[in-house]
């Protein structure tokens, strides 16, 4: 029988370095896993509900829109609720975007407020507080992921101008037009003020702005969208055009 | 290390192989509940400040 020789210390320490080597590798494989693919199983989940949550309280709409109903002025201003998340209260969907382009099936749940990790980590788009209302003169201006975290806003680079994008709330549907998209430095805070065509001057239309990340898995620059209304109607009266044959 | 982890798990083979396998199940799930979404912000790819992405 023949005793296994025992390795020096050297010979150990030299093993545990190793083996500790290869833990800190795989520990950040898993933390790629997480970052990647499990972020965006949990705000899919969280996601899910809310606009479960969202729909369950509405009458269905099965009729399509009568061109006749379509509006131009007069949109209603929904009631944005206050960001409430710091003090524990999980962000409520006050509305609903839809983006055709994306896919039928699309739809990101706005919340109010920016915050990352109590807002958009959780899979929503977030309103930027103090920008303004959906359907109203100013510009309703949205943030969300690109990646990971849900990804609401990950196809943002297929939109193009003329696309509709569909705001529903509990009593009306909002249909914009994009207008243009830009690229810009995380610091050009204009692109979410009221006037985002012609920063400084008087709002003279009822904008909406999406921003995101660019490129994709960075933070160096900002993706943004522009859109401007086209028109409105009331819930009850039809689900618009734009969304496919209801 | 892990050979020390491994005489240290009693039982039969099985067991063993069993043990280490809820070891790490237990590992992984400390990392993804706990330590990942607390180092998360600290990566230079998480978007910070009030713009976001």
């Amino acid at each position: 029988m023949t005793e296994r020789r025992r390795p020096s210390v050297a010979g150990r320490v030299v093993g545990v370095l190793g083996e500790l080597l290869i833990t800190a590798g795989i520990v950040i494989g898993l933390f790629v896993v997480w970052q990647v693919w499990w972020t965006d199983l949990q705000a899919g989940s969280v996601i899910g509900a809310e606009l479960d949550d969202f729909d369950d309280g509405l009458p269905p709409v099965t009729d399509a829109l009568a061109d006749a109903d379509k509006q131009k002025a007069g949109a209603p201003a929904p009631e944005i609720p206050e960001d409430l998340t710091a003090q524990g209260i999980p962000p409520t969907a006050f509305a609903v975007l839809h983006v055709p382009r994306w896919g039928d099936a699309e739809r990101v749940p706005i919340a109010e407020g920016i915050s990352l990790p109590r807002v958009l980590n959780k899979g929503f788009a977030g309103h930027y507080p103090g920008t303004g209302n959906i359907g109203q003169v100013g510009n309703f201006a949205l943030a969300a992921h690109r990646q990971s975290w849900g990804a609401p806003f990950r196809q943002v680079d297929r939109l193009e101008v003329g696309d509709p994008l569909v705001v529903e709330t509990t009593d009306a549907w909002y249909v914009y037009r994009v207008t243009g998209a830009e690229i810009v430095l995380p610091t050009a805070v204009e692109v979410i003020g009221p006037n985002p065509a012609e920063p400084g001057a008087e709002p003279t239309e009822a904008a909406m702005t999406l921003t995101t990340c660019h490129p994709l898995f960075s933070t160096r620059e900002r993706y943004i969208v522009y859109s401007t209304l086209d028109y409105w109607a009331p819930r009850d009266a039809g689900v618009p055009a734009e969304l496919g044959a209801a | 290390m892990y050979a020390a982890i491994w005489r240290l798990l009693p039982g039969p083979v099985w067991l063993r192989f069993l043990m280490a396998l809820l070891l790490v199940a237990g590992v992984v799930l400390v990392l993804f509940e706990w330590v990942f979404p607390m180092i998360a912000p600290y990566m230079p790819f998480y978007a910070g400040g009030a713009e976001v992405g």
